[in-house]
C-alpha cells in the first residue's frame, strides 16, 4: 500500500508497507515507465488533429493550428498552477483557479482602464494578489488542516463574492491596446503572443521543477510527506508556497485572458477550474502527488482543446459535447487514474 | 482530566461544534426575523432545506466509505427531468407512480456507474465522479432541454402537507434517521467505517471491500433519487441544471457537520445539521440589511470561518501547550 492508495486519504504515519519494493511492484514500474504520458497524449493530440483534418477540411491548416494552440495556452497557463498543487500531493487540488482567472481579469479590466503604462504594474499588482490569496488557500490546508478541495471551493465562494462587491455588478474598464496587441495579434510567424508567453512559462516550470531546490522538495512531499519532514523539508512552508504560485499563475492567467477576451463576465474564468484538473491527470501527473511534469499537462491541454474543437466542428449540441467530454475523462482515468488493488 | 473528556466526546459526537453553531445562528437569525419560530415560517424554511439534506446524506455515506461523490448533483437532475418527462404533457392522468419509479431507477443506475468504476475499476473517486457528473449532467440537458413540464398539484400538496401535525420534512429525515441508525448497526455499517478508516486492514480481516464501496455509491445514487423527488414536489418543475449547484453544498455541509473527507468518521446526524447552519446563514444574510451586492461575499466568508473554527481551536490549543 503506497501513500498513492487514494487521494482522500490523509494518513500522516508512514505505512509498514509503505516502501517496501516488492519485485511485483519493481516489475509493475518497469512496464509503466515504458508508457510515457507526454509522448502518449503528444501522439493522441497528433491523432486527433488529422483526424479533424479527415472530418471537416481545413481542420489541419496553418491557421487552425494557431488557433488551437491560443486555446490551449490559457488552459496550460492555468493549469500550471494546478500541476505543482497536484504534484504536492496530501489530496492537494486548486479548485479556485477559475474564480481567480476571473478575478485576474477584472481587476486587469478595472485598474488597467485602457492606459498602456498601466499594463506592468498592474500585472505586478494582481499577481500579488494571486500570491497572497493562494497562500491563503495553503494556509487554510497546513494550519487549519482543512481538505484542499473543500478549502478552494470555500474560497471561490468567497473570491466570486468579492467581484460581485467590488464590481456591484457593474463591469467598467477597458483593456489596454499594447496588452491586446502582444497577447493577441500575431507576434512572430504568424503566432499569437500568448503561446510564446506560454512556452516561456513552460520553460520556467520545466527548470522550477526539475532544477531548483523547490522542484526536488517539491516532489519529496508530494511522495512522502514523513520522509520529507524527517529529511529537513519545511513541509508547511512549502504546501503554502505551492498554493500561492498557484493563486499567481491563475491571477496572471486572467489578465493573459483578457489580452485575448477584452471583456469581462462573472464566469469568465469558471470553465477553466475543472480542464485544468483534467489536462494535469491527461499528463500523466500522479493526482496522489510526487510524479509528473509541466510538459504532461501542456500536452493533456493539447488533446482537451482538441477534443473540445472537434466536437465543436462536429456541430454536436452542447449535451453531447459534455457526455463526450465525460466520458473521455473516464477514458484517461481507465490509462492513469487506476489505483493499486488491495491484493497487490 | 476534564479536557481529555470533552476531547473524546467531541470525537464520538463530531458534530457537536455545529450543533453550538447551529444554536447561535437560530438565535441571531431569531433576534433578526422575530417569526422565525412560526410553524409556517418554520416548515416553509424546513421544505427548503430538505433536497439539500438528503443530498448531504447521500454524499455522508460515501465520504465515510472513503470515497467522495462529484456528481450527486448531476444525478438530481436527472432524476427531477426523467420523472417529468414520464409524467407527460397531461398533469391530470400523469403516471406517478411510474414517474417515481424511473426516477429511484435512475439514481440507482448512475450510483452504480460510479461504484463500478471507483470500486472494481479502481478509478480515482474525485476525477471519477467529476467525469461522470458531466455524463449525468449533459443525459438531463439531452431529455429536457429546457425547464418545464406538469407536475400533478397532489405533489406539490403532499410536500406542504403536515401528517399528525408534524410537517413532512421532519418526517423524511425522521425516516432517514431511522434508516441510518438501522444501517449503522449491521454489518454493512460496521464494514462502511472499517473500509473509509483503514482499506488495507479491512482488506486483511476479511472485509469485502469492493463490495462495501461499491454499496455507498449506490446507496447515495438512490438518495439522491429522493432528493430529487423532493426538489419536483417543492418546486413543481422539471429544471435540467437544478441540482449542479447543490453537489458543493452537499460537502461544505458535512464539513460543517464534522465529518472528516478522509473516511472513516461521521454521521447523518452532522450532515443534515450541516444543511440547516448553511440555510440559516443565507437566512441571516438575507435579513441583515446586507448590501445586496455583497451578499455572496458575507456567504462565502461566513462559511469559510464556520469551515476554519475546528482548525483554529486545535492550532490554539496547539500552540498553548507548546508554550506550557
Amino acid at each position: 500500500m503506497s501513500a498513492g492508495q487514494s487521494v482522500m486519504e490523509t494518513d500522516p504515519q508512514p505505512k509498514p508497507l509503505a516502501n517496501a519494493a516488492s519485485p511485483a511492484n519493481a516489475a509493475n514500474a518497469k512496464r509503466r515507465v515504458q508508457l510515457n504520458p507526454t509522448l502518449v497524449a503528444l501522439l493522441l493530440a497528433i491523432a486527433l488533429f488529422l483526424l479533424g483534418g479527415l472530418l471537416q477540411p481545413g481542420f489541419t491548416s496553418y491557421a487552425q493550428a494557431t488557433n488551437i494552440l491560443r486555446v490551449t495556452a490559457f488552459l496550460g497557463i492555468v493549469a500550471a498552477g494546478q500541476t505543482l498543487v497536484i504534484i504536492s500531493g496530501n489530496e492537494g487540488i486548486d479548485l479556485s483557479v477559475g474564480a481567480l482567472v476571473t478575478l485576474g481579469a477584472m481587476l486587469t479590466f478595472r485598474l488597467v482602464n485602457g492606459h498602456n503604462e498601466l499594463v506592468l504594474p498592474v500585472l505586478v499588482v494582481i499577481s500579488f494578489i494571486g500570491l497572497v490569496i493562494g497562500a491563503v488557500n495553503g494556509l487554510g490546508v497546513t494550519v487549519l488542516r482543512i481538505p484542499p478541495l473543500v478549502m478552494t471551493l470555500g474560497m471561490t465562494g468567497v473570491i466570486q463574492g468579492a467581484i460581485l462587491a467590488i464590481t456591484q455588478g457593474n463591469l467598467t474598464g477597458a483593456t489596454a491596446p499594447v496588452w491586446n496587441q502582444l497577447i493577441a495579434r500575431p507576434l512572430l510567424f504568424d503566432m499569437p503572443g500568448v503561446v510564446f508567453v506560454w512556452v516561456l512559462i513552460g520553460v520556467a516550470m520545466w527548470v522550477v521543477l526539475e532544477r531548483t531546490p523547490y522542484g526536488k522538495q517539491l516532489f519529496a512531499i508530494g511522495t512522502n510527506r514523513t520522509t520529507a519532514r524527517l529529511s529537513g523539508i519545511h513541509v508547511p512552508f512549502m504546501t503554502v508556497l505551492t498554493y500561492a504560485l498557484s493563486g499567481l499563475l491563475a491571477a496572471f492567467g486572467g489578465a493573459v485572458l483578457l489580452g485575448y477576451a477584452q471583456n469581462v463576465y462573472i464566469n469568465l474564468g469558471t470553465p477553466y477550474t475543472l480542464p485544468s484538473v483534467a489536462a494535469v491527470v491527461m499528463g500523466g501527473t500522479l493526482l496522489a502527488g510526487g510524479k509528473g511534469s509541466y510538459f504532461g499537462t501542456m500536452s493533456g491541454a493539447l488533446v482537451l482543446t482538441l477534443v473540445t474543437s472537434l466536437l465543436t466542428t462536429l456541430q454536436l449540441p452542447e449535451y453531447a459535447r459534455q457526455i463526450v467530454y465525460g466520458l473521455i475523462l473516464l477514458a484517461l482515468l481507465s490509462v492513469y487514474g487506476r489505483q493499486r488493488s488491495l491484493r497487490q | 482530566m476534564q479536557p481529555k473528556l470533552n476531547g473524546s466526546a467531541i470525537r464520538r459526537q463530531s458534530f457537536l461544534p455545529a450543533l453550538v453553531l447551529l444554536a447561535v445562528a437560530v438565535a441571531v437569525n431569531f433576534y433578526l426575523q422575530p417569526n422565525f419560530f412560526r410553524p409556517a415560517v418554520l416548515s416553509g424554511n424546513l421544505r427548503t432545506y430538505l433536497p439539500l439534506a438528503l443530498l448531504a446524506v447521500a454524499q455522508v455515506i460515501v465520504v465515510i466509505g472513503g470515497g467522495i461523490d462529484l456528481s450527486l448533483g448531476a444525478i438530481v437532475s436527472l432524476v427531477v427531468v426523467v420523472m417529468v418527462k414520464a409524467m407527460g404533457d397531461n398533469a391530470e392522468t400523469a403516471p406517478l407512480g411510474l414517474a417515481i419509479a424511473l426516477g429511484l431507477v435512475t439514481g440507482l443506475v448512475a450510483g452504480l456507474v460510479n461504484g463500478v468504476c471507483v470500486a472494481y475499476l479502481r478509478f480515482q473517486p474525485l476525477v471519477t465522479t467529476f467525469a461522470t457528473s458531466f455524463v449525468f449532467a449533459g443525459a438531463a440537458i439531452g431529455v429536457l432541454p429546457s425547464p418545464g413540464g406538469n407536475v400533478p398539484a397532489v405533489m406539490t400538496d403532499i410536500y406542504r402537507a403536515n401528517p399528525l401535525g408534524v410537517p413532512l420534512s421532519i418526517w423524511v429525515i425522521a425516516l432517514v434517521g431511522l434508516a441510518w441508525w438501522l444501517v449503522r448497526s449491521t454489518r454493512f455499517g460496521k464494514f462502511l467505517f472499517a473500509v473509509g478508516g483503514q482499506s488495507f486492514s479491512a482488506y486483511m480481516t476479511g472485509v469485502p471491500v469492493n463490495q462495501v464501496r461499491l454499496f455507498t455509491y449506490v446507496i447515495a445514487g438512490f438518495v439522491s433519487a429522493l432528493s430529487a423527488i423532493t426538489v419536483v414536489m417543492g418546486t413543481g418543475t422539471g429544471d435540467p441544471l437544478i441540482g449542479s449547484p447543490m453537489t458543493l453544498g452537499s460537502v461544505v455541509a458535512i464539513t460543517l457537520g464534522g465529518t472528516r473527507l478522509s473516511g472513516g468518521q461521521g454521521g447523518m446526524i452532522g450532515a443534515v445539521i450541516g444543511v440547516l447552519l448553511l440555510g440559516i446563514i443565507r437566512s441571516i444574510i438575507s435579513f441583515a440589511n446586507v448590501d445586496t451586492w455583497s451578499q455572496t461575499l458575507v456567504d462565502g466568508i461566513i462559511v469559510m470561518i464556520a469551515l476554519a473554527g475546528p482548525g483554529v481551536i486545535r492550532a490554539v490549543r496547539a500552540l498553548r501547550s507548546n508554550t506550557l
